[in-house]
């Protein structure tokens, strides 16, 4: 339908202008490196202008024009700043030559509806740049930790031999550093050791809570519902001073009384304190997946003889547990990521990941801590995956629509 | 059973009126859903409700004064704190009754640390006396009132004596007073002097930068909820990535990032540098300060902001703007009139989400924020771990979490409980 919308050749003073414009705004960035920002903006600008007219009004080929575009800028990078020059030459020189004969031809019109106004289809693609900074503001964070964790230098800045993509700028140093330093490694596995157990806490006991709030006559509900979703809400500075107090008394009521080992203790405390923040998320993921869950089943099953346990595993459990483990990966990535209350309510000895990054961030920042942020950015990314597989198969063992 | 003349209650199987059997099956119903429920629910209400109010308590507890000095605080019932005159001898003597045994349990320092935070000078004036008073035995070493004196003068001043009184009560409204900024005197609840008033301010900053945040939020989450509701399921599925991994990424990774990105020698400052924005002598401070932590908190709740609206904006049908412009309405009348109003509960749900999130942040601000950017929390932990005031730490808190509980409730009213949605 929106493919039929007839496009027609553009006039040259909207072309132009619009290329030059373009064009100023990369010769901004190569007269910055020139240490000339206002020539080389004039320079791009006119260059630009100047091809976009060889191409409409003499050459009128697109496939050779779009060769001349890319190589040229590609030959006019590598003069300039080498290697990195090159590969942003290509890009910019395969922008060009699309950009030109997108506006000259008109291409432009041909997704969009016929009746729209010019000022119309302005706003269109000005919305779309508008969202594609925003976009780039929600993942520059993330793009910049990646390459800076693999810097020679113990700097947090792209260096030189960086940005020309010199082998010397780059090395795995900071990995290194993170698997031998032992401070990294024993909060690291004290990480792996406190979440999985407080994940397994949460998601045992929220999904049986989850199946009996999801029963249709259960007293107090909503007053159940707020308590057990209480920890989510609270913010965690305030849950993590009254944890501080409630906890110290435990802990000295099993040291003192019960004759515990501290660092046993410890753990137990921070465990406990972890599986009630993951709660919430079990509780929320694991009803979710009840409202779409056909209580006609397990009467079906009741009905051929199984008893409810039976019914339980064979029946309920095999349908929920895609909302069951994502849950769980909701808890464990709610503990993995804590740090609030495990500075409030651990001892040194039970330091995880997070808080030593916050040590680290607030007092002596070593690059380390990026390479540390890059694996956990790996880790989120495998968790967001798998996540996402579980809700698709969650929703096709439903019967619902994929959406 | 089978007589259809039969009148009276219909009965089940089993004889008994069908009535009284559902009813029977119901309660057991209901038992077995609290049966399910109830581990779960010990478990929050011991190991979080029970803390969550203890720590209420100790905001109003204050039992310090009247169990380290329990005889001097009979007698001070008698002193009339508004005479200006010092106590008699008796007091004195009380006093130093009370102080042997506390010096004995160690107990004089605490005293005096928690009668400190109402008046400086308090904390070394125990700990020096605690030395000597060991020295004076309290049967023979009579009068005391001279020889207190003359050990620190600060016990011959009425002020001491007063500021004793006032906190003698088992349960008092100091802390809560201390937290807006002001004091707990012999002539009521007072303003604490110029130089020491910072939590209201404090308060008033952690609202003020929590709406700045909410409403940046607003402004970068619209336009991309927009884009992702109305864009092919496709697209948007691929576009919702790039506001779940952010999402899905350790807070403390992001902070990191933001802390990388602001410094004097971050990547922002160097392109500006570069570019020849910014002199190379007069780079951006934008770290450390309240900008810093508006522009990383705004980054870190966006995509709370952005589900919500997305949520929202998804199921607005398209045909009441199509109609609108075919009756001759503008682009903007369209909008502003048709689409803008439909999209308002996603605006609600959002912004309370992320100004309830805001409010109570610690980790961000303690690591962007500086001295200028931090919020109320912070200073709640300052009071926890430096400072050990727990009782205004206790009693902060407590005006924090009011405030939340009072937002979540304009949620739950607006949004409902139910309708949280993760992801």
């Amino acid at each position: 339908m929106a493919a039929l919308t007839p496009i027609s050749r553009k006039p040259l003073s909207v072309v132009l202008p619009a290329v030059a414009i373009a064009g100023g705004f990369l010769g901004m960035f190569v007269g910055a490196g020139q240490d000339n920002v206002l020539l080389g903006i004039l320079i791009g600008a006119a260059l630009m202008a100047g091809l976009a007219w060889l191409y409409i009004n003499v050459l009128d080929n697109e496939r050779v024009a779009r060769w001349i575009t890319i190589l040229g800028l590609a030959a006019i990078g590598f003069f300039f700043a080498g290697i990195t020059g090159l590969i942003v030459g290509l890009l910019a020189g395969w922008f060009f030559a699309f950009f030109i004969f997108w506006l000259y031809e008109g291409r432009y019109r041909q997704k969009l509806l016929p009746y729209m106004t010019a000022g119309q289809v302005l706003w269109h693609f000005t919305f779309r740049v508008i969202c594609g900074a925003i976009f780039v503001f929600l993942i520059t964070p993330i793009l910049v930790v990646l390459p800076l964790s693999f810097n020679a230098q113990d700097f947090f800045t792209f260096t030189p031999e960086m940005l020309r993509l010199d082998p010397e700028g780059y090395s795995l140093k900071h990995y290194r550093d993170f698997f031998t330093n032992n401070e990294w490694q024993r909060s690291f596995k004290n990480s792996l050791i406190i979440a999985p157990i407080a994940t397994i806490i949460s998601v045992s006991l929220g999904t049986l809570a989850a199946i009996g709030l999801s029963q249709s006559h259960v007293p107090g509900r909503r007053a159940i519902m707020g308590i057990l979703i209480s920890p989510m809400i609270v913010p965690l500075i305030i849950s993590a001073t009254g944890m501080f107090f409630f906890y110290s008394d435990i802990g000295r009521f099993l040291e003192g009384t019960l004759g515990m080992n501290k660092n046993f203790v410890g753990y137990v405390k921070v465990v406990l304190a972890h599986a009630v923040l993951g709660i919430p998320f079990v509780i929320i993921t694991v009803t979710a997946t009840l409202v779409g869950f056909d209580q006609s089943l397990t009467r079906a099953a009741a009905n051929m003889g199984a008893g409810p346990v039976r019914t339980f595993f064979k029946i309920q459990m095999p349908l929920i547990l895609p909302g069951v483990i994502s849950g769980g990966l909701f808890a464990f990535i709610t503990s993995f990521d804590e740090v609030v209350v495990v500075l409030f309510v651990g001892s040194a000895s039970q330091k995880t990941l997070p808080w030593q990054m916050f040590t680290g961030l607030r007092e002596q920042i070593s690059p380390t801590i990026l390479a540390v942020a890059t694996i956990l950015v790996v880790i989120s990314i495998a968790l967001l995956t798998t996540v996402e597989l579980l809700r698709r198969r969650s929703e096709r063992l439903r019967g619902l629509t994929p959406a | 059973m089978s007589d259809a003349t039969q009148s009276g209650p219909m009965l089940a199987a089993d004889g008994t009126p069908l009535k009284k059997s559902l009813a029977r099956s119901l309660r057991r119903r209901k038992l077995r859903a609290l049966a399910l429920v109830a581990p779960l629910l010990l478990f929050v209400l011991l190991s979080f409700v029970i803390p969550i109010i203890s720590m209420l308590f100790r905001s109003v507890e204050n039992g310090i004064v009247s169990e380290t000095l329990p005889l001097t605080v009979v007698e001070l019932q008698h002193w009339d704190a508004e005479s200006g005159e010092l106590p008699d001898e008796a007091l004195y003597e009380a006093f130093v009754r009370d102080m042997v045994v506390a010096v004995d349990a160690k107990q004089h320092t605490r005293l005096g640390t928690r009668l400190n935070y109402e008046q400086t000078g308090m904390s070394s004036m125990f700990r020096k006396s605690g030395r000597q008073i060991k020295r004076i035995d309290p049967e023979a070493d009579g009068p005391f009132k001279d020889k207190l004196i003359e050990i620190h003068e600060g016990w011959g001043d009425v002020d001491t004596w007063r500021v004793i009184k006032t906190h003698a009560v088992p349960i008092t409204n100091g802390y809560f007073l201390n937290a807006v900024d002001m004091q707990r005197t012999p002539e009521g609840a007072q303003a604490q002097p110029e130089d020491k008033r910072i939590l209201i301010k404090l308060f008033g900053r952690t609202l003020f930068m929590s709406l700045i945040i909410t409403g940046s939020c607003i402004l970068l989450a619209y336009p991309v909820s927009y884009l992702l509701a109305n864009l092919p399921m496709r697209a948007s599925n691929m576009l919702m990535i790039l506001v779940l991994l952010p999402f899905w990424t350790s807070l403390l990774v992001r902070t990191s990032a933001w802390k990388v990105m602001l410094q004097q020698q971050g990547v922002i400052n160097e392109t500006l540098v570069w570019l020849g924005f910014v002199a190379d002598d007069a780079r951006l401070v934008i770290i450390n300060n309240q900008f810093g932590t508006i522009i990383a908190m705004t980054h870190i709740l966006l995509p709370f902001m952005i589900l919500p609206m997305y949520s929202v904006m998804q199921t607005i049908p398209p045909y009441y703007t199509r109609a609108a412009k075919s009756m001759g309405a503008t682009n903007w009348t369209t909008f502003w009139r048709i689409y803008f109003p439909q999209s308002i509960p996603g605006i609600g749900a959002g912004s309370i989400l992320v100004f309830i999130l805001a409010i109570g942040y610690y980790i961000t601000p303690e690591i962007v924020g500086g001295t200028k950017g931090v919020f109320i929390s912070n200073r709640i932990a300052y009071h926890i771990s430096s400072s050990l005031n727990w009782g205004l730490a206790a009693a902060l808190g407590t005006i924090l979490l009011a405030v939340v509980l009072l937002l979540y409730w304009c949620y739950d009213k607006i949004v409902g409980i139910d309708n949280v949605k993760l992801g």
